[in-house]
């Protein structure tokens, strides 16, 4: 017999960005939140030590802030007509697992989309005509625009203590940030990090192309910054140890130094950890989710039943958790029929190495944000007549930090193990920088999620599949942005160059970014999307699913910054309109 | 969660008790596995209208901290149980709540005041002054009144707690006597006036419990009040107006920060003095505050000058560098200034300078976490170097922190390293990684 909990409010199914966000404005507002969280409770004062928080060894090669493969994991094929085997090790991307989810281990970069990012169909439609746009091309616009944004962009980049530079403030461009960006309401709030000689020198060469640089807005603070709820966060000391990490300086913001400190003072607030939630609950006609049963830490079953449920796990588990509990229509890649796992999206990456022979760059100072960016090639900000392709990345430099297990890039010709590699490594580590490419992928008919027939996770749960693979638009983009990459690299005067392009079928094993999206995405219409711009639920109200499980398709940027005002756009929703009349959508379909 | 402890003075004997305090669970502690974490209590005014009286006594309550050693892990508020321990052995604290058989039910106002006053039970034995009688006998009969009508609202709770553990002849309470005859002095004309800050200090907010030394026998040596005491493996530093080792450089308006919130551009209260800060000195009036810092600031110091003229070998200061450069200055700055505010400066700090290296030893050995308060919610941390650094190693960067950018202050010794090194607990860190 389960045991069954008192109601709340409303519970959190995930205890990371999305969800400290929204259980803090959501008790702001007087409710009683409750957050279950399968991972551990971690915080900077116990967990992320500076005496130790800097080994390569442990944290990134052992994994140990990231979900453990052996008790959940996905399984994985670039197209339907393969067999998808499990994912047995992390590589491609890393999930994260515990309080404040991947948001402990990443690296920082809080971008905003650009405003034609979140219309990209009609976007895209509008300017080069319905063939840049083929049948298979299943973009959508994301049914919310910049304007409707741009408050909670800002809100979040105050709660981080973001350092960057504006280049569009209110519609007018600033010397020294992004010319390409949406308008801005204010100034960031901390300067810029220090910029390192690299960084330096990618921009005088971008500047002498004619291209627009300016330093990577930051989540890792310039300066000592007490944020609007008072909580401070320390300056970071540039130990190029945030990707992958956990910051034991309070400087890289994440929910433990934004946002817990407050949260996790309040009655009203609970979390549970190492507790794991099997299912949404649902009533009998299927319009009301009623709670959810989790796995409390001692294996027992719990019923937990809530006003309103949150999905704010990682897209994949959101997802996941969907299917698991039948809600909304899986999605058939043969029909088009069906919403839940339809879109799945990632990024494309490539890279320039650039060699010098004269030039100390001291590429181990490092912060994960740290970087020198040109967006002349994001988005929609060039041309892309002729070019077979839409949509587009950044181009920069960003030195995270050169951990030495991590960081050994040698020229052409140079064998990969053996005296001659050790002699190229000895020579080139301090004189070498890597120009960084980071573009969108489009959502395509054959990219998407749904249930594995065959693996399951130690509950007897059906593992997630993941069917995805770049298709000619991804290759044709990142192609382009590798050659821009290289006349930068060209353009720095080092000794030589490596051209890193990528190159044939997504591959699971090498790291290239922690950006899955889609599955439940966001829209204007209940028949292309699985929630409004409030990211609630059309068919099931009190049901919302945060993250960036919403996106359609995923644009040239990190995601972090737009998960976040989504988050908070759809706080103000729920306080302004949702309370005053529960259980109601608040798009009518 | 992480060990705070509190000590106080025990019968005869040096005070070495440490008592364990429960709640609320500060963010940055680390709860338990599976754990439900419920916040922590913020103290909120009651819903409807108290009392004026009763209200002074909620307000006193907070004064001396009555919480901080009668409440125990897992139980009710002022039920008692907190177990208080020493080398000699254990205190239990007394339930508080009206339940007439094990809490102060039956208690009348005289018998309240008798306690508090004069240190003796309703029943006529001699409390042991773990329970800090020698201050609390300067507090008013008003004052007494006010607490006692408090403490007629909380809700009983039977709970008797465990008989103390003490040797003989320390469990015959009327051994109290003679330390009383020695160190207890019944204050005859308790007056709120004319210091309101000496009043708070010297009675309910029992400063000296942990910041005045003691004799061999546990009792405060009152000619060297507030100068700075050692108890439970912590040195407490002076409060008084030594520029060098006390307060004599802040401002009342600092001090005053620093008890409302937790830290100030000068130091951040952790260890003992973090849950003072919690269940006390942040609940506290601005008034009452600000004359604490006035009276702190006008305390003499008879520690005498510091030697300033004794330069630590310069092969260890090199050494201590050295470690300081790779370790420290990642929060503390190479020169010292560190991050006001969040991570405490060092050149003339008191704690760095205490002619008593204990707190700074530990702190290199185990670390220390600041206290979250509503002012200043984030938990700031010194992680542990215990587990890196050897007894060497420790005494060399401590000694160079205490004897840098003007810091003057002895030599610090592995020996000393290595016998409080045995002595501290697990730091709240894991240093080892998660197999």
């Amino acid at each position: 017999m389960a045991i069954r909990n008192p109601p709340v409010d409303a519970v959190m199914i995930g205890f990371g960005w999305t969800g400290a966000i929204m259980a803090q404005e959501l008790t702001d507002a007087g409710l009683n939140v409750l957050a279950i969280e399968r991972g551990d409770w971690r915080d900077t004062p116990t967990d992320f030590s500076p005496a130790y928080a800097q080994d390569e060894l442990r944290y990134y090669w052992r994994h140990e802030l990231f979900q453990r493969l052996n008790h959940d994991t996905l399984t994985i094929r670039n197209n339907a007509g393969q067999t998808a085997l499990p994912m047995r090790q992390l590589g491609s991307f890393l999930l994260g697992s515990g309080v404040g989810g991947a948001g402990v281990h990443w690296n920082g970069q809080v971008w905003r989309f650009l405003p034609s990012d979140l219309k990209a169909r009609s976007h895209n439609l509008q300017r080069y005509g319905k063939a840049a746009v083929p049948d298979d091309m299943t973009i959508q616009d994301f049914g919310v625009s910049y304007d409707d944004l741009e408050p909670w962009y800002d809100k979040f980049e105050y709660l981080c203590g973001v350092s960057g530079k504006a280049g569009n403030l209110k519609g007018a461009i600033q010397a020294g940030g992004d010319p390409f960006e949406g308008p801005r309401s204010r100034e960031y709030p901390n300067p810029p990090l220090e910029m390192p000689y690299a960084l330096t020198l990618f921009g005088q060469a971008a500047t002498s192309l004619g291209r627009h640089p300016f330093p990577h807005p930051a989540a890792n603070a310039s300066r000592a910054y007490t944020n609007p709820l008072g909580v401070t966060l320390g300056p970071c000391t540039y130990c190029g140890f945030c990707e992958k990490y956990a910051c034991g300086d309070y400087s890289k913001a994440s929910a433990q130094t934004t946002i817990l400190p407050v949260l996790m003072r309040k009655k009203s607030f609970t979390l549970r950890t190492n507790c794991e939630v099997l299912k949404i609950n649902m009533s009998a006609d299927g319009k009301t989710a009623t709670g959810v049963t989790y796995l409390d830490e001692k294996g027992q079953e719990v019923e937990q039943p809530a006003e309103m449920v949150f999905l704010s796990a990682y897209i994949l588990h959101n997802v996941r958790l969907l299917l698991l509990s039948g809600i909304g229509k899986p999605y058939d890649p043969n029909t088009g029929e069906g919403i839940v796992g339809k879109n799945y999206a990632y990024q494309i990456t490539s890279s320039v190495n650039v060699f010098f022979n004269d030039k100390i760059l001291n590429p181990f100072v490092g912060a994960g944000a740290l970087g020198m960016i040109t967006n002349d090639f994001n988005g929609d900000n060039f041309d892309h007549a002729g070019l077979g392709f839409i949509g587009g990345g950044y181009v920069g430099i960003l030195q995270t930090g050169a951990r030495p297990i991590e960081t050994h890039a040698t020229p052409d010709g140079v064998p990969t193990w053996g005296l001659a590699w050790k002699k190229a490594i000895a020579r080139d580590y301090l004189k070498t920088t890597t120009i960084a490419t980071h573009g969108a992928v489009m959502a395509h008919r054959g990219n998407y999620l749904d249930l594995d027939p065959t693996y399951k996770d130690v509950y007897g749960r059906p593992l997630l599949r993941m069917t995805f693979d770049y298709t000619d638009n991804e290759h044709r983009m990142s192609d382009y942005l590798t050659d821009r990459a290289a006349e930068y690299g060209k353009a720095m005067g080092g000794r030589e160059i490596k051209t890193n392009y990528r190159k044939g079928s997504w591959d699971v094993v090498p790291y290239q970014t922690t950006h899955n999206t889609g599955g439940a995405i966001m829209g204007d219409n209940p028949r292309d999307s699985f929630t409004n711009k409030y990211l609630q639920s059309w068919d099931v109200p009190n049901l919302f699913v945060l993250g960036a499980t919403a996106f359609p398709q995923n644009p040239g940027y990190n995601p972090t910054g737009t998960v976040a005002a989504l988050a908070y756009h759809a706080a103000d929703a729920i306080k302004r309109q949702y309370l005053k009349a529960p259980h109601q959508p608040m798009v009518q379909a | 969660m992480s060990p705070a402890r509190r000590a106080l003075p025990l019968v005869g004997l040096v005070g070495l008790a440490a008592i364990l305090v429960a709640r609320p669970l500060p963010s940055g502690a680390q709860p338990p596995p599976g754990a439900t974490v419920t916040p922590g209590a913020l103290q909120t005014a009651p819903a409807t209208p108290e009392d004026p009286q009763v209200a002074q006594g909620r307000y006193l309550a907070v004064v001396g901290d009555c919480e901080g050693c009668h409440d125990r892990p897992g139980g009710t508020p002022y039920a008692g149980g907190l177990p208080l321990r020493t080398p000699f052995g254990t205190i239990y604290s007394a339930n508080l709540t009206q339940d007439r058989e094990t809490g102060i039910g039956a208690w009348t106002a005289d018998d309240f005041w008798n306690a508090m006053h004069k240190g003796v039970r309703r029943d006529g034995a001699k409390l042991y002054p773990a329970f800090p009688y020698p201050y609390f006998t300067h507090i008013t009969r008003a004052e007494s009144d006010a607490l006692y009508a408090y403490f007629r609202t909380i809700a009983p709770v039977s709970y008797r707690p465990p008989a103390n553990k003490l040797p003989f002849p320390l469990n015959l309470r009327f051994m109290v006597g003679f330390w009383n005859a020695l160190y207890f002095k019944v204050d005859d004309h308790p007056s709120t006036g004319p210091s309101p800050g000496r009043h708070i200090v010297e009675g309910l907010g029992h400063c000296g419990a942990c910041h005045t030394p003691k004799t061999f026998l546990g009792g405060d040596k009152n000619d060297h009040a507030l100068e700075g005491g050692q108890l439970d493996n912590w040195a407490a530093p002076a409060i008084n107006s030594d520029v060098r080792r006390g307060l004599g450089s802040w401002s009342s308006a600092e001090i005053a920060e620093y008890l409302k919130t937790g830290r100030n551009a000068r130091a951040n209260a952790s260890a003992s003095m973090a849950d003072v800060v919690r269940y006390s000195t942040s609940l506290m009036n601005d008034a009452d505050l600000a004359a604490i810092g006035d009276d702190l600031r006008g305390r003499p110091s008879h520690a005498g000058p510091v030697n300033t003229s004794l330069k630590p070998d310069p092969k260890l200061m090199a050494r201590g560098e050295a470690i300081y450069v790779d370790e420290c200055a990642t929060c503390h700055a190479v020169d010292g200034k560190a991050q006001p505010g969040l991570f405490p400066p060092l050149p003339g700090a008191g704690v760095t300078q205490s002619t008593d290296p204990t707190t700074v030893i530990r702190f290199i050995l185990s670390g220390t976490q600041t206290v979250a308060t509503n002012a200043r919610p984030t938990p700031f941390a010194m992680p542990s170097f215990g587990w890196k650094l050897t007894d060497d190693e420790v005494a060399a960067v401590a000694t160079y922190v205490r004897n840098s950018w003007g810091n003057v202050a002895p030599a610090v010794g592995p020996s000393e390293v290595g016998k409080l090194r045995g002595k501290v607990g697990k730091p709240i860190q894991k240093p080892s990684a998660r197999v």
